[in-house]
Order: C-alpha cells, then sequence, then structure tokens
C-alpha cells in the first residue's frame, strides 16, 4: 500500500514539476469556460447540466493526454526498469500508475467548483443533479484513465499511446450515434456500451448501479489489461 | 555454495527463434566484482535483467542472497541496487528528491531514510547538486545519482549495466574508483565492453559471446592463459631496403610464428612486431638474429599479450565452433579442449596471415618508402592496403598491456593515413 501510495505521489508530482499539468488544466478551464459560460445566459436557468456535458466531452481527449505518458515514457528512457526491480510488484506499479492520474482529474474536477458556485449565486441551483454529475464524471474518469493507461503500457511511444487511447474513447463516445445505422440486432448492446448512455442518466440525478458498475467494470477491464501488458515484458 | 551470492545455473532465454542467453551457469562469492564481458548484443543485458528479476528466464534459475529469481523476486529485489544501462531517470526530479522517492520505495521513512540518503549522497560526492534537477546535470553526475539511487538501501549484491559508457576519460576514472570502493563490502556485477575498465575494477572476469559463457577467470589468468607474449624490435635503419632482409632474418628465428612492420616512431628506426609461436623467451634469440645478421638493435621488448586480444580470440572465433564450453576453470579435460580450441584458433589465425601476406607486402611496402626516403622498387598500387586487416588477427596485437580497444584504431588510423 505504501509502494502505490509514493508511485501516485510521484506521479502526481511529477505532473506538475514539468509544464504538463498547467497546460493541461488550463487548456481545460478555458474550453470548458468558453464553451458553458457562451451559452449559459441564454438559457436562463441556474443549471450546471451543461457544464457537465461539455466536461465530459473534453474529457475523450484530455484524459488520452495526461494518460500518455504513463508507462510509454517510463519505457522509453528506460525508467521502468528502475522502478519494477524495487521491491514492488506489477500491480502495485500499475495501481500507483492509476491512482497519481486520478489525483490530476480530481484536482481538475475540483477547479470547476468555482462555476458551480457561480451558478449557485446566480440562481436556485438543485444541488442533487450537480453531485449526481460530478459522480458521473468521475466513473467516466475511472474508464477513460484505465483506457489511457492500458494503451500506454502496450507501446514505448506517447503519441502512439495517445492516438489510440484517443480512438478507442471516441469510439465508446460516438457509438451511441450511430446507433440507427446498425443491425437491429446489435442496438441494445451498443447501447449499452455506450458512454453517453450512461452519463446521460447521471447528469439527471439518476445514480444507478447499473451505470455505476459498467463504468467500473470499463475501469477494472483496461487496469487488468494494463497489468497483463506490463507483466508480459518478463515472458517475451 | 553457501557463500555464493549470486548463483545462476543454465540460464537461458530466447526471443522466438533467436537465443539471446544459452546455459549460462556462474557464482559470484560474497565481496567479488565481477566483470562481465562481451560483445554488444551478446547477453549482458539480458543476464542482468534476469538476476534483477526483470524478465524471467525461459530456462535455468539463478538466485542472489538465497532468493530465487522465481520464487522469491521481492527477496532478490531487495538485495540488490541496480543501475540499468543508460542511467534512466526521472529527469524532472530534483536530485534529493529522487533520492528521497527511491528510499520510500525501499520502505525508509523519517530520520532513517534521511540517514541513508546521506550516506549515499557522501559516497558518492553528490553533496554539492543535491538541490539541482537532475536533469540539469552532467552526464558523469547522472552516474553518480544512479549509483547513489542503487545504495540508498545498502544492498549486499550490486548490478551495473554499463556504468562508464558514454563518460569522458575523467569521469569514467572517478567512477572506476568509486565502484572499487564500493566493491570493497559489497558483491559487484558490472557489464562492460571495455577491457581496461576490467582490469582496473575486476577480480573476475566472465566472458560472454552470443549467448554463451566463453570464460570465467581472473584477469591475470585469462591473460595468462592465452600464454603469448609478442616482441617489440627495434632496429636502427642504416642503409636503404633494409626493411626487407632484417624481417626475413627475424622471421628465420627458432620459434617465431610471424614479424610484421610497426610505424616507427622517429626516422631512422625500424619497428617490428615479433610473435611467438610458443610461449618460451625468445629475446636471446632475437639478440642473436640481429648480431649474426649485423643489424643494430635498438630496442627488444616483451609483452604480454593484451586481454583485448583474448577477448577478441574468444567473442569472434568461439562462435563459429559449436562446442560447449560449460563451466570456467572446471575441469582438465575442459582445459585440454580449450587448449584444442586455441591451437586450432591460432592455425585458423596462420592461415588467413598466410593469406594476408600478399596484401602486407605491399603495406610494407608503402612504410618502406616513408621510412626511406626512396626506395628502389616500389609498388604504387599499395597505398591503398588494407587497413582492417590489422584487425581480424588476434595474435598480432602487440600492443601495450593495459591497452584498451582503443589502441587497435589507432592502429588502423595510422595504417589508413599512408
Amino acid at each position: 500500500m505504501t509502494n502505490i501510495r509514493t508511485i501516485a505521489g510521484r506521479q502526481f508530482r511529477s505532473y506538475f514539476n514539468g509544464p504538463i499539468a498547467y497546460i493541461v488544466v488550463a487548456v481545460f478551464l478555458l474550453v470548458l469556460g468558453f464553451l458553458f459560460w457562451q451559452t449559459f445566459f441564454l438559457q436562463q436557468r441556474a443549471t450546471a447540466r451543461e457544464m457537465f456535458n461539455y466536461f465530459s466531452l473534453i474529457n475523450y481527449f484530455a484524459l488520452p493526454a495526461v494518460t500518455m505518458g504513463l508507462l510509454a515514457e517510463e519505457k522509453r528512457t528506460g525508467t521502468i526498469e528502475l522502478l519494477i526491480t524495487m521491491p514492488v510488484t506489477d500491480a502495485q506499479v500499475i495501481l500507483g500508475k492509476f491512482l497519481g492520474v486520478l489525483g490530476l482529474y480530481l484536482v481538475m474536477m475540483l477547479l470547476t467548483l468555482p462555476y458551480v458556485f457561480s451558478i449557485g449565486s446566480l440562481g436556485e441551483l438543485d444541488w442533487g443533479p450537480v453531485f449526481a454529475g460530478y459522480f458521473g464524471l468521475l466513473l467516466q474518469g475511472l474508464a477513460l484513465i484505465g483506457i489511457g493507461l492500458a494503451c500506454s503500457s502496450f507501446t514505448d511511444n506517447q503519441l502512439i499511446a495517445f492516438f489510440a487511447a484517443l480512438a478507442i474513447s471516441v469510439f465508446f463516445f460516438l457509438i451511441d450515434k450511430f446507433l440507427p445505422l446498425m443491425p437491429r440486432g446489435l442496438q441494445p448492446m451498443l447501447e449499452f456500451i455506450s458512454f453517453d448512455v450512461h452519463l446521460n442518466l447521471l447528469r439527471r440525478g439518476v445514480i444507478a448501479v447499473r451505470d455505476t458498475l459498467f463504468f467500473l467494470s470499463v475501469a477494472g477491464l483496461a487496469v487488468l489489461i494494463a497489468f497483463r501488458s506490463l507483466e508480459s515484458r518478463r515472458w517475451s | 555454495m553457501s557463500n555464493a551470492m549470486i548463483e545462476a545455473r543454465d540460464l537461458s532465454k530466447s526471443y522466438g527463434q533467436v537465443d539471446a542467453l544459452k546455459d549460462v551457469s556462474f557464482e559470484v562469492s560474497r565481496g567479488e566484482v565481477l566483470g562481465f564481458l562481451g560483445p554488444n548484443g551478446a547477453g549482458k543485458t539480458t543476464t542482468m535483467k534476469i538476476l534483477t528479476c526483470f524478465i524471467a528466464p525461459s530456462g535455468g534459475t539463478a538466485s542472489i542472497n538465497g532468493a530465487d529469481v522465481f520464487d522469491d523476486p521481492m527477496g532478490v529485489r531487495r538485495s540488490i541496487g541496480y543501475l540499468p544501462e543508460s542511467t534512466p531517470l526521472y529527469t524532472e526530479m530534483l536530485v534529493l528528491e529522487y533520492l528521497e522517492f527511491v528510499a520510500k520505495m525501499r520502505g525508509y521513512t523519517g530520520t532513517d531514510a534521511r540517514k541513508r540518503i546521506k550516506k549515499a549522497v557522501e559516497q558518492t560526492s553528490l553533496g554539492d547538486v543535491i538541490a539541482k534537477e537532475i536533469r540539469q546535470l552532467s552526464k558523469g553526475f547522472r552516474q553518480r545519482v544512479g549509483l547513489a539511487q542503487a545504495l540508498v538501501h545498502e544492498p549486499p549484491v550490486l548490478i551495473l549495466d554499463e556504468p562508464m559508457s558514454g563518460l569522458d576519460p575523467n569521469q569514467a576514472s572517478e567512477i572506476r574508483d568509486l565502484i572499487k570502493e564500493i566493491g570493497r563490502e559489497r558483491t559487484v556485477i558490472l557489464s562492460t565492453h571495455d577491457l581496461g575498465e576490467v582490469q582496473v575494477t575486476c577480480d573476475r572476469v566472465l566472458i560472454i559471446s552470443k549467448g554463451r559463457l566463453v570464460a570465467d577467470d581472473t584477469p591475470e589468468e585469462l591473460r595468462e592463459r592465452s600464454g603469448k607474449a609478442s616482441y617489440r624490435v627495434t632496429v636502427a635503419d642504416d642503409s636503404k631496403g633494409d626493411e626487407k632482409r632484417i624481417r626475413d632474418l627475424l622471421g628465420k628465428v627458432k620459434g617465431v610464428d610471424r614479424v610484421r612492420p610497426r610505424t616507427a616512431d622517429a626516422k631512422g628506426e625500424l619497428i617490428f612486431a615479433v610473435s611467438p609461436s610458443g610461449s618460451e623467451d625468445l629475446r636471446r634469440e632475437l639478440f642473436q638474429a640481429a648480431v649474426d645478421g649485423g643489424f643494430v638493435l635498438l630496442g627488444l621488448e616483451k609483452k604480454a599479450e593484451g586481454l583485448d586480444a583474448v577477448f577478441r580470440d574468444l567473442t569472434t572465433r568461439e562462435a563459429d565452433e559449436p562446442k560447449k564450453r560449460k563451466k570456467k576453470k572446471a575441469t582438465a579435460d575442459d582445459k585440454k579442449a580449450e587448449a584444442r580450441a586455441k591451437k586450432k584458433a591460432r592455425d585458423e589465425a596462420k592461415k588467413k596471415a598466410e593469406e594476408e601476406e600478399a596484401e602486407e607486402e605491399e603495406e610494407l611496402e608503402s612504410q618502406e618508402e616513408e621510412a626511406a626516403a626512396d626506395s628502389d622498387s616500389d609498388d604504387s598500387a599499395s597505398n591503398d592496403s588494407d587497413a582492417g586487416s590489422d584487425d581480424s588477427d588476434a595474435d598480432d596485437d602487440s600492443d601495450s598491456d593495459d591497452s584498451d580497444s582503443d589502441s587497435d584504431d589507432s592502429d588502423d588510423e595510422d595504417e589508413e593515413k599512408k
């Protein structure tokens, strides 16, 4: 447990030691602020729903960017070798990495709180959906971070990791948009794996076990793949 | 067996069809500094990665400090400090920050961690750069950080992969001293392809070639094992056209295998490298030959064959022979087999040398041209003599004792210039 925390801590700090975190967070807040406030006053309603929409949309691009280096960069520079030959298990390395990014993601979520409070000061805000919205963002984040981590574990090239993660993320985002074009038999299944379908429910303020489990499963599966992929170096 | 810190038994590793490592066995005892020598791609790094449990062997096993790489990888990792090739570090971190991270990963906190970090920093003289980012450091200092990182938990075993590569001579010698000091209380394995380094730092040398262990001995013994010396004969160059005559005379001395001209240091001198066919001292005979032949001997030096010649011999020849050489100083049988292999190798070299003879003749003449300002019989085609011919012939190396691999290059350059 200490090891996981140490690795996560180092990963988290490494974002803020370099420019990456600042760039990502700044761009994220700029884009989110722009998209959100642009239309906010037209709605004439004190709701944060649109913000969660945009936030989750940006996630499909931002999270592949912050996860791309997790293992790929360590593999490229060789630091992975030093890390792994310390008395840690591969699972601890993977979990530490995962939690390190999660920390950054939580910072991103925290930084949107001023938006929410601003909305609250402008009108009567229903806090139920806000809570559910953040919960949904957290779940989506877990899944996307997992996907990014898995992609990063297969290559030592950050760019490849980024585009692979982006492709997979966008697939999960777009899948329900193409539902009418899909064979009827497949539609329920495809609808089920669509991120947006699950997120929409959460944004409405409905926290269902089904949606929660869906995202947790995706995250768990992705982390497992990353773990296996890291472990496979021993036998290749 | 009880005092073997590192024990490798029949280690094999194959990547697909390629055998990176084949039945490598060795032991390293407590307090020993072992040099792991071999050309690039011979399997040094693979072996080290197996010993550190980064990868698993496809056959055989190894144990460190009693912990098996399969059964107790955590135990193995606790016992080792590892410095991988090219010193990968988190370059965005401060030196101190990094060492704190390492100490924490090793399970040390608070004052204990601070004490250990302080000690490692002192050992590696990192005090001045402790508050700097690693990326700002020179290669030499990074190497020290790498070593400090490996020392924080005071491991009984240190595994260093090419710790001196990419350093300038000053840095290399500093690191070398450091390793020597560290090696006083610890078991150290270091891999390298620099032979000078091995001679200075290591108690024992393993030579590995194409995934197989081809030698396991002390540097001195290895050199002796080749059993050969060579002689550097300097002769006054009184009259023109002498070189050929003297060369023939030297060549006729009993026990001389071959004579090769060398670049003269000064005008009026001719230098020959004489390689004996046996191990008996030829200095008397060479002197006598000078007296009989009526030429003036300015210098006569006997030199033990450099380790690099042994190295080249083992790593280039061995590969052609399917012969399996299991373990080191093992049985007398093995020794004999080795001697036989050596002889075979030597014969091959001789044959090759004869083939090269023609080319050399030309080489000789081009040198003559320089030594004696005008030569009667010159062959203009000689100018593009084959500089590479020197390389293929391990027997011939008469360069200084502690010659590192460079010596040959410089030779080649000399010849190329002509």
